[in-house]
């Protein structure tokens, strides 16, 4: 290669990075690019015409500004314009200009996109790789309204060069992942399958990342790649490394596209034909020996290689999960990368083991490596190879090592790094919950948890633990004698203390007896802690005092002195102060009878999934988590699982089986265990849901969403794209306080998974006459037609209020509207043409018909309103795309009001069918 | 693939490609935030971890760390030597790269990886193909910017400094060595 600087030198260019590296500060920085930026536009904007050199010089520079971090709001038309150069250095600098700074403005992407065309169809093949390549890096909507019909041409075409088909392929699948409902592949699908035959290893590397991409998304309609696929790794592993020339890396054949083979293949379940099948075993296999092989060079790129292929083939024996030789195999081969010296190994080793250990024939061979998984959480120099080794030890566990594994853990977390802690404490939790045979165990090691970690343990932890002791009568004496003595150390975390005060007040009876923890002992115990809290705990611990007075009369006294004490009686939070109050009170004029009953045990908590759970999951993210109640481990799990219900029911009229349910729990107020006057531990039960104004907010974000005599419920909302933000406003009409007041927003099963609504936290008390602001951030995901509810509750005047609220999220907030020419209009309606994809609605006009007020529904709807679209003036033409954090749809939709008949037609149509037919729904009711 | 940074020791941004559509703020935000985990971790740490819901796999070559953004599902050895295919590239390309060339020729970086990677994805493994692909492309240049190539100067000179455009003394001009192990085998050149 000559040592010249290749294609063009830009000295001016040169000048201005040196000049800029020069700067000695940011504002020197700042101030040389100022002065550069008024340069060019002077230049821009100067009456002697630039040349193409000069052009492209500035329009680098502006690039290498914008590069740098700073703003750049001109120089688009200037890129543009490089374009439709012939010089090929000028076009490149074009495009880069574009792919790096796209613009939304419509204007520029229709001369953008002119230009593009201009190139595709220039049939010089540099020119179209780099239109291809402009439309890849960019892929905007827009470039795939325009192109997404012609790629697929250029794709298959006979004559179309190696390597623009390679930039098609790949254009294609962008413009998939953006667009899927603009790329149609029907009439193209099995010539774009064929593409895993060509000649061109580089047409074949392409093509099967975007077939891969298709067929996650249509399985059904790319099945013949498989014995494609097939045939081509069965080649490529078994060819010599020198066959394939340049497609060999460091002495491993086509290393990329053999992964990207396997990935394909791991789209479909194993193959049904049976040559097929053994040939695909065989090839597998093949992999498999190669592992075992000398190394042929030192090279750690061979190395990486020849593994990146390896770990992708045991990805595939392990989504088959159906050949029990192959998973020992990759179990034992995962074995030995347990012990390499190259870290990277060791990680993706322990990585892929996880999801090994949840099929039921490598399960076993997976869990023979425990040792050596412990000994990497104690050794292993880097956290995230320690985390790797944590989650490789909860997916192996089960009855048979879970002390062992929960101990190992416990110890660990006495040193774990502060970023791990708090999901370590969860898997512990879970273990120990999953595996306890014995409870006394599971008390044992969630006190220890709290003890090492405490400050990572959150509620649904210690809920957790109470809810247990509570529910199983064997072992709540263990636990109050455990507690107590836990109790005992000067300095015990204040988790230990809620714990340890509830349990106490529920069962301090079962130790009494012992002269060492007699009531007093037990109460002057927990009052010792008891300034040392926070006000949460207090109030729980005031619980546990008049709990005592129930169980332990000779107490009452001093318990009431304490209570009567102006430190409690006249304490400044509102909370302690009338807890204080009534206690006493309580206390005083109670009968025995009446105090027992008021004060009984708890009763047993509803049988309730686990939080913890479900919180790790939610940590986790999606995936992440080998899932524990996989039905593939019930072939080994289920003699465990019955035991477990057998011991649990003889004990307890609850079981709990479902423990590990992941369904999540019926939403209960926060403070459920410090209240132990709630009649029922239970979450209120259901209330009708008002949704009475909900439709008033189809077309508005703000206002009086409910009112009752108590309280009014305002909202204030805002949508930007799939994101949106709520404020709602809780208005207290009374003059008194409203306690214990939570709220929470649920959402039906099918709804979770399109439309994410995060709730912040709410202050218990909401004063008279005051008002309090809650925050919900919401995402749409997917389309949706469900709404979700707000489910507030609290007490006024001691009587349990509850309200259930349709929260007025509508797929329409996610609309942003589109400006359009009548003849886009129509081209786009046409395309949208298919019968599914329209919806009309003939309805009577519920309202006066008035036009103004036609229009701002529309415009409130969130579309835009086209004028001079509709031939007929009096009709009404809208557009708009619903953007979900998933895909985004295009929405055109008519209304054509008829006054003498004072009916409205109302026509949508939208690329998919349900978004169609909820819009639909929706606006059809505001006329 | 989501996107791909290369940054310096120092955490300045030499190269950024996204292949997912985010916003400038985004953008700017998810640099800050991974140059710094990156630059905190210790060298002989493995060269993948997890962040929000991707996987990050990185290497160091020099001064420079070449950091990929993939998914779950996605392969990180192999992501590793892709990493390592396109300093090769750059490498054979300019001759010797080192972090200047790519300061100085930012636009030719991305022309490369435009060449190799596309949509996040591998387009053409092959070396010497990708290499032809961006020859040709600089050919089609070559007789018209000869005489304005001379004219400039801009004859590039083995000597980092010089081809820096004069005899700095405060850059701190590191050969990428891609053959030798990064770190230990740093070419120091002033």
């Amino acid at each position: 290669m000559p040592a010249v600087s290749k294609g063009d030198g830009m000295r001016g260019l040169a000048v201005f990075i040196s000049d800029i590296r020069n700067c000695k500060s940011k504002e020197a920085e700042i101030k040389r690019i100022n002065k550069e930026l008024a340069n060019i536009r002077s230049k821009f904007k100067g009456d002697k015409a630039l040349d193409g050199y000069s052009k492209k010089k500035y329009v680098c520079k502006l690039l290498f500004i914008f590069l740098l971090g700073h703003d750049i709001d001109f120089g688009h038309m200037e890129a543009v314009n490089l374009l439709s150069s012939n010089k090929y250095t000028e076009k490149q600098i074009g495009y880069l200009f574009i792919s790096v700074l796209v613009n939304s403005n419509s204007d520029l992407i229709r001369l953008i996109n002119n230009g593009i065309k201009n190139d595709l169809a220039s049939r010089n093949p540099t020119f179209m790789n780099l239109a291809l390549h402009c439309i890849a890096n960019v892929g905007s909507r827009e470039m795939a309204e325009a192109f997404a019909s012609e790629i697929p041409r250029v794709l298959v075409a006979g004559d179309t060069m190696d390597s623009v088909k390679q930039s098609a392929a790949l254009c294609l699948l962008r413009l998939n992942r953006t667009s899927p409902d603009l790329v149609p592949m029907g009439e193209w699908t099995a010539r774009v399958v064929h593409l895993l035959n060509d000649q061109h290893l580089g047409v074949v590397t392409a093509a099967t990342s975007l077939i891969t991409t298709l067929a996650q998304k249509n399985p059904d309609d790319f099945k013949t790649s498989v014995s494609l696929a097939v045939a081509r790794l069965s080649r490529i592993v078994t060819s010599a490394s020198i066959d394939l020339q340049d497609y060999t890396y460091y002495f491993v054949a086509a290393p990329w596209l053999s992964v990207k083979l396997l990935r394909l293949l791991q789209c479909y379940p194993p193959p049904e034909d049976a040559a097929l099948r053994s040939r695909l075993t065989e090839c597998l296999e093949t992999i498999l020996n190669k592992a075992q092989e000398p190394p042929k060079s030192k090279k750690v790129q061979h190395s990486n290689a020849k593994n990146a292929v390896l770990f992708e083939a045991i990805a595939l024996i392990i989504h088959h999960d159906s050949e029990p030789t192959l998973l020992v195999r990759a179990c034992n081969q995962l074995g030995q990368f347990l012990q390499h010296r190259e870290t990277n190994l060791r990680y993706l080793a322990l990585e892929s083991m996880c999801t090994l250990a949840s099929s039921e024939f490598s399960h076993e061979a997976v869990k023979t490596h425990m040792e050596t998984v412990i000994n990497a959480l104690k050794t292993e120099r880097d956290v995230s190879v320690r985390q790797r080794a944590v989650d490789l030890l909860y997916a192996m566990c089960d009855r048979s090592n879970a002390k062992q594994i929960v101990a190992e853990m416990l110890s660990y977390l006495e040193t774990a790094d502060y970023s791990i802690r708090e999901e370590i404490v969860l898997k512990v939790a879970i273990l120990a919950e999953k595996y306890a045979v014995d409870y006394t165990w599971y008390v044992d090691t969630i006190l220890n948890l709290i003890r090492i970690a405490g400050d990572y343990v959150s509620e649904e932890v210690w809920y957790r633990v109470i809810q247990i002791v509570i529910n199983r009568d064997d072992v709540q004496g263990y636990a109050a004698k455990t507690v107590f003595e836990a109790l005992q150390a000067p300095a015990c975390h204040e988790n230990l203390v809620k714990v340890g005060g509830y349990i106490l007040g529920e069962f301090g009876n079962l130790i009494a007896g012992d002269s060492r923890s007699s009531p007093l002992v037990q109460f002057n115990l927990l009052h010792s802690k008891f300034h040392l809290c926070s006000v949460p705990t207090r109030a729980l611990l005031l619980s546990a005092y008049i709990k005592f007075i129930n169980l332990f009369p000779e107490v009452k006294a001093t318990i009431q002195d304490v209570l009567r004490s102006d430190s409690q009686l006249r304490n400044a939070d509102v909370e302690l102060q009338q807890r204080a109050v009534e206690y006493l009170r309580l206390s005083c004029i109670a009968s025995t009878d009446i105090l027992a009953t008021v004060l009984e045990e708890m009763p047993p908590f509803p049988e309730r999934e686990s939080s913890i759970l479900a919180k790790l999951k939610k940590k986790k993210g999606p995936g992440k988590l080998p899932d524990m109640d996989d039905s593939r481990r019930s072939v080994n799990g289920s003699t465990e699982h019955s035991e477990n219900t057998d011991t649990t029911n003889k004990s307890s009229t609850h079981s709990f089986t479902d423990v590990l349910n992941l369904n999540p729990a019926p939403s209960s107020g926060a403070n459920l265990l410090i209240d132990v006057f709630s009649e029922s531990s239970a979450p209120a039960a259901a209330t009708d849901v008002s949704e009475e104004n909900f439709p008033r907010f189809v077309c508005k974000n703000n206002g009086v969403i409910y009112e009752n005599q108590l309280l009014q419920i305002g909202l204030k909302s805002e949508y930007r794209q799939n994101l949106g933000r709520m404020y709602v406003f809780y208005g207290n009409k009374t003059s008194t306080q409203f306690l214990s007041f939570s709220s929470s927003v649920s959402s039906s099963d099918a709804l979770k998974s399109q439309l994410n609504v995060h709730s912040k936290a709410v202050d218990p008390m909401i004063e008279g006459g005051a008002q309090m602001q809650q925050i919900l951030n919401i995402e749409c995901v997917s389309d949706f037609s469900d709404a979700p509810v707000l489910n507030i509750q609290f007490r006024y005047g001691g009587a349990l209020q509850n309200i259930a609220v349709k929260l007025p999220v509508m797929l329409n907030k996610f609309f942003q509207p589109t400006e359009m020419m009548s003849q886009d209009f129509f081209q786009r309606w046409k395309q949208l043409g298919a019968p599914q994809q329209e919806v009309q609605k003939i309805f009577k006009a519920k309202h006066p018909m008035d036009t103004e007020v036609a229009k701002a529904k529309i415009l409130g709807f969130g579309v835009a309103l086209l004028d001079g679209v509709d031939p007929n003036p009096a009709n009404f033409v809208g557009a708009g795309v619903v953007h979900t954090k998933t895909t985004q749809v295009g929405c055109l939709l008519r209304l054509e009001p008829n006054v003498q008949a004072q009916m409205y037609r109302l026509t949508l149509r939208t690329s998919r069918d349900s978004v169609s037919q909820r819009l639909c729904e929706l606006l059809s009711e505001q006329f | 693939m989501q996107f791909m940074l290369l940054f310096s020791r120092q955490g300045k941004l030499r190269l950024q490609k996204w292949y997912v559509p985010l916003s400038d703020k985004e953008k700017k935000k998810i640099t800050r935030e991974l140059v710094q985990t990156v630059l905190a971790r210790k060298p002989k740490m493995c060269s993948f971890l997890e962040w929000r819901d991707l996987k990050i796999v990185y290497k160091r070559y020099a001064s420079l760390y070449f950091c990929c953004a993939i998914e779950d599902q996605d392969n990180e050895l192999i992501t590793l030597e892709i990493i390592h295919r396109y300093v090769e590239l750059l490498d054979k390309y300019f001759g010797s790269v080192c972090e200047l060339d790519i300061i100085f020729n930012f636009e030719k970086a991305y022309f490369i990886l435009d060449e190799f990677l596309l949509g996040g994805e591998a387009q053409e493994t092959s070396k010497k193909n990708v290499l032809k692909a961006i020859e040709q492309a600089d050919l089609l240049q070559e007789n018209i910017d000869f005489q304005m190539r001379l004219f400039a100067g801009c004859q590039r000179s083995r000597d980092p400094a010089q081809r820096a455009g004069g005899n700095r003394t405060d850059i701190n001009i590191i050969f990428i060595a891609i053959h030798t192990p990064p770190i230990s085998q740093l070419l120091c050149c002033m």
